[in-house]
């Protein structure tokens, strides 16, 4: 909702209003975004001048971000280009400890002068807020890795794919859905590369190159008659991989129930507009949903969505700890429940790990924007609440001794602070398809894709939507449904939600 | 550097599109100074200080469109930047719906900018916030807040004449108190452009009575209850009126606004007679610019009058293509009040809820509008217009214009902030009946 077209749209131009996103920086041609700003040699210099003068100036730690964000968004609708755009956001972030508090201050002017200057304002900072501080901020160890590089294991880097192929591919994509009755397709292709630059005090240095992909559609049904409506989205999923994602190779493929077909490490979005076009037609002559008590089969599409909601953000310490209590809210799993080493938050068969080194996906990089290497942990281990996701200055809050390495900054000019990992629901000792799933069902609904979503401030009451819904009679699937959403069985809970829905679980 | 006055900005806009060889060109400006501080468990947990200009140059070839940008302000950089939007220009694809860049334009002077508030220093911002701190404390509470200030130009010029500029500050300010134990949490948030108005230790108190109010809440059956809605309650289910008022979407029959048949419900009374609401940037209470990102002038729009739809936003495309006023979508709403406070339309209530918050806000099926999300920070249960005692929180599922059906009562108008969108309106608290509560949530 944050960033609808409502935004204060002063200072862009017709054109610069195509742009879906304008908050992601400046606008570049291709061949400039394929040229490298500046090397690890340069961008080294140019932290060693914050660092040295955030040192004379007395912090005790501090640490750079140069950053620069590269994103092409490739825009299409029915039968023609709403807009291609190549931005760019080029800038550092300085964040320093000074009088035992976090001080930070960004720029985009990175020049010896524009760093020295953010980095004053920074350490200015950290010391006019020491007088609030209770406890000083206390890190926790971490090697210093000295000059280190990683980058995503891409096939094929989609921001060297000309436009025109993309652009031709969203048309045909499009074309599909329109000859199978869309009303209205919208589709298009969001690339992301983010080149980040961290150095510390303690000695480390580290480059990062970073690639993200998501390619998707909307494709919508009206009915003008009864003024109706139904929007299909696309089963791709955001992705760390390049353009090889659109493969869409056929071992990637997976029939499912109710004649749908999924997708696994590589999508064909022609394919899944055709698809979609078919069944948004089904969506709007689907019956209405019974109000009432059902089981649920919930794709991993949809899954995913319910697990970041009601397991990411509960494990993640800062919310627990009361640090987000003025906005996100904090947690039901409080410190206690952890402490008690047998607070059941699952059936036994529920294990979650939390990964930021899995390969293809959005969360991998190599270490997180403090410098701390990626990992993998548990956070429920046969159903008991093990632990949460904390960072450096977290940790021994845990009497843990290491990160997680879970620190992120969207932006170098944001400021970096415990961000969800990759957060996956393990699969069972004996998997089940989901048709075996279903088979074991009197009474359910079977729901695919992420949808509407909400949940309360301590992540016990949820409401999720989806896009599209079968219902399970007796085992089997016996139609398509609509206007379906659903909320825990219990009202305190989550917890009892997982404990009910977890009695299978697919490979 | 980032903050330019209107001759410098002038300047720099006519020297970019001197370099200009295209059919059309337009320039857009932009540069924010802002600061801020997160503080939570009683004490500052992040801060920091952003500043950042952009120019945008759009060309245009026919109806070949391009755009290119950068943040760098020499010569050389400036001639770049254009020869790079001509360059984009000549390789884009042809636009069917491009349409040529606005003239000349007149646009009233606007009040968005104080300049107390883009004097701000980092000692005003920690002192706001000590006081804030200082209120939790005293009463044994734990406050998390969020202070955040923003001083900005923006300028647009272009090949036919246009020219505009505008400056602007605001501050938004919000805390949440819990209690010591968790059991109880009250919210307050202000937003202003003039910071002068910012008393963070009265919005603190007054977060800090409903944390301590709310302590020991009861459970009671969801169902559909007479509420009150206090404004931060009414503004973020408004705004999804207000985000969506654009005629297109209603023209292709994907809006609440979607006639069954084709059409829209423009000129249709959709909601109770009493509810007024539109949009003024001279308003003094809440300023916002008098022209938008494409030149448009920004003029005083009315957009439900009587319970009429009386306008609906356009593209220029778009109303070019019906043969009507390309009348811009609003930056800020108001809707008109009535005389009662709040403390009056709880005494007048038999059997209520207040509501003094709403939180997670989403679309449930956006054909009629209905929303879910949930009761935070505060929901009281109202008894012969006395507050009895507080209520667990519910989720609701709801729509604005059914609420807006059902309208009992207006209150005073007040500037309040939406949690969601950080958007800013001036609205009266609402007693509406049949509010739909779905379920209970344990949530404190």
């Amino acid at each position: 909702m944050k960033r609808r077209n409502f935004i204060q749209m002063a200072g862009l131009s017709a054109g610069a209003m195509m742009l879906p996103f304008t908050g992601f920086g400046r606008e570049v041609d291709l061949a400039e975004l394929l040229t490298p700003l500046m090397d690890a040699k340069q961008k080294k210099q140019l932290a060693d001048i914050a660092l040295n003068t955030t040192r004379s100036l007395g912090a005790t730690y501090t640490d750079v971000r140069i950053g620069r964000y590269l994103n092409q968004f490739v825009t299409t609708r029915e039968k023609r280009v709403q807009g291609v755009s190549n931005t760019e956001s080029f800038g550092i972030g300085i964040r320093v400890i000074a009088n035992g508090t976090w001080g930070f201050a960004a720029t985009n002017q990175v020049t010896a002068d524009g760093i020295k200057k953010a980095a004053e304002k920074a350490v200015a900072i950290a010391k006019a807020n020491s007088k609030f501080q209770k406890e000083p901020v206390k890190l926790a160890a971490n090697p210093s890795y000295g000059e280190v590089s990683w980058k995503t294991p891409i096939v094929k880097n989609a921001f060297e794919v000309p436009v025109k192929e993309k652009v031709d591919l969203l048309l045909a994509a499009n074309a599909k859905a329109l000859e199978k009755g869309a009303s209205f397709v919208n589709s298009q292709m969001f690339l992301i590369n983010e080149q980040k630059y961290f150095a510390s005090s303690e000695g480390s240095y580290i480059d990062q190159d970073v690639y993200r992909f998501q390619p998707g559609f909307t494709v919508s049904m009206v009915d003008r008659q009864s003024g109706s409506f139904k929007t299909r989205s696309a089963f791709s999923a955001p992705v760390g991989m390049g353009y090889e994602y659109l493969d869409g190779k056929p071992e990637d493929k997976i029939s499912g129930p109710g004649g749908i077909i999924l997708y696994n490490k590589s999508y064909d979005i022609i394919e899944d507009a055709t698809m979609a076009a078919e069944q948004a037609k089904e969506m709007i002559a689907a019956k209405s949903v019974e109000p009432g008590k059902y089981d649920l089969v919930l794709e991993p599409s949809h899954m995913w969505l319910t697990i970041h909601e009601s397991v990411g953000h509960p494990t993640e310490l800062d919310r627990v700890l009361g640090y987000e209590a003025n906005y996100a809210g904090t947690s039901f799993l409080t410190f206690d429940k952890w402490q008690s080493k047998k607070f059941k938050f699952g059936s036994d068969i529920v294990n979650f790990v939390a990964d930021k080194t899995q390969v293809g996906s959005l969360g991998a990089v190599g270490y997180d924007d403090e410098g701390v290497k990626c990992k993998k942990w548990d956070l429920i281990k046969d159903g008991i609440l093990v632990n949460y996701q904390a960072i450096r200055d977290q940790v021994s809050l845990l009497g843990q001794k290491e990160s997680h390495g879970c620190c992120y900054s969207q932006s170098w000019s944001d400021v970096q602070f415990q961000r969800m990992p990759n957060v996956s629901l393990q699969p069972g000792k004996s998997p089940l398809t989901p048709e075996q799933m279903i088979s074991g069902v009197e009474k359910g609904i079977y729901i695919v894709k992420d949808g509407s979503f909400s949940i309360d401030q301590q992540r016990y009451n949820f409401q999720f939507g989806g896009v599209l819904f079968f219902e399970i009679k007796n085992g089997k699937i016996a139609g398509m449904l609509k206007d379906v959403a659903y909320q825990p069985t219990h009202r305190n809970s989550g917890i009892l939600a997982w404990r009910f829905a977890m009695n299978a679980i697919t490979g | 550097m980032p903050i330019m006055s209107k001759d410098e900005a002038q300047a720099l806009l006519k020297k970019v599109l001197s370099y200009s060889k295209a059919d059309e060109c337009e320039v857009n400006l932009s540069g924010t100074d802002s600061g801020n501080i997160r503080y939570a468990r009683n004490s500052v947990s992040t801060s920091g200080r952003v500043s950042q200009h952009q120019l945008v140059v759009s060309s245009a070839f026919g109806k070949k469109l391009g755009i290119a940008t950068i943040n760098e302000f020499d010569d050389a950089s400036l001639k770049k930047v254009v020869e790079r939007a001509e360059e984009l220009a000549r390789l884009a694809p042809e636009n069917p719906e491009y349409v040529p860049f606005l003239g000349p334009q007149t646009y009233a002077e606007s009040k968005t900018y104080i300049a107390a508030t883009a004097a701000i220093t980092p000692k005003l911002r920690s002192d706001l916030v000590e006081q804030s701190i200082k209120v939790a404390k005293e009463a044994g509470a734990v406050a998390a807040g969020f202070l955040e200030d923003n001083t900005g130009f923006v300028a647009m010029m272009n090949s036919k004449g246009l020219f505009a500029y505008n400056t602007s500050t605001n501050t938004n300010f919000s805390v949440t108190v819990r209690t010591a134990d968790g059991t109880g949490s009250g919210y307050a948030t202000r937003g202003y452009n003039d910071i002068t108005k910012l008393d963070t230790k009265t919005a603190t108190q007054i977060a800090t009575q409903k944390a301590v109010k709310s302590v020991k809440a009861r459970a009671i059956e969801p169902g559909k209850y007479t509420v009150i809605l206090e404004p931060a309650a009414v503004a973020v289910l408004l705004e999804n009126i207000f985000f969506r008022l654009d005629a297109r979407q209603a023209d292709e029959g994907r809006s609440f606004l979607s006639k069954a048949g084709g059409g829209t419900r423009l000129g249709e009374k959709l909601v109770d007679e009493r509810v007024n609401i539109y949009s003024d940037p001279l308003n003094p209470d809440l300023p916002t610019s008098t022209w938008n990102g494409d030149g448009r002038p920004q003029e005083k729009v009315s957009w439900i009058e009587k319970g009429v739809i009386k306008n609906l936003s356009y593209e220029r495309y778009w109303a070019e293509k019906k043969g009507v006023k390309a009348v811009p979508g609003p930056d800020a709403a108001i809707m008109e009040g009535g005389t009662k406070s709040l403390e009056e339309l709880i005494a007048g209530t038999k059997k209520g809820v207040l509501v003094t918050r709403l939180w997670y806000i989403r679309d449930v099926d956006p054909q009629s509008l209905l929303l879910t999300g949930l009761t935070r920070d505060g929901t009281f249960y109202i008894e012969n217009g006395r507050i009895q005692y507080p209520i667990k929180n519910f989720r609701f599922n709801e729509s604005p214009i059914i609420m807006l059906n059902n309208l009992e009562e207006l209150g005073k108008v007040e500037r309040t902030v939406s949690v969601e969108s950080n958007q800013n309106y001036l609205l009266p608290p609402l007693k509406v009946r049949d509010f739909t509560f779905s379920s209970l949530s344990d949530a404190v």
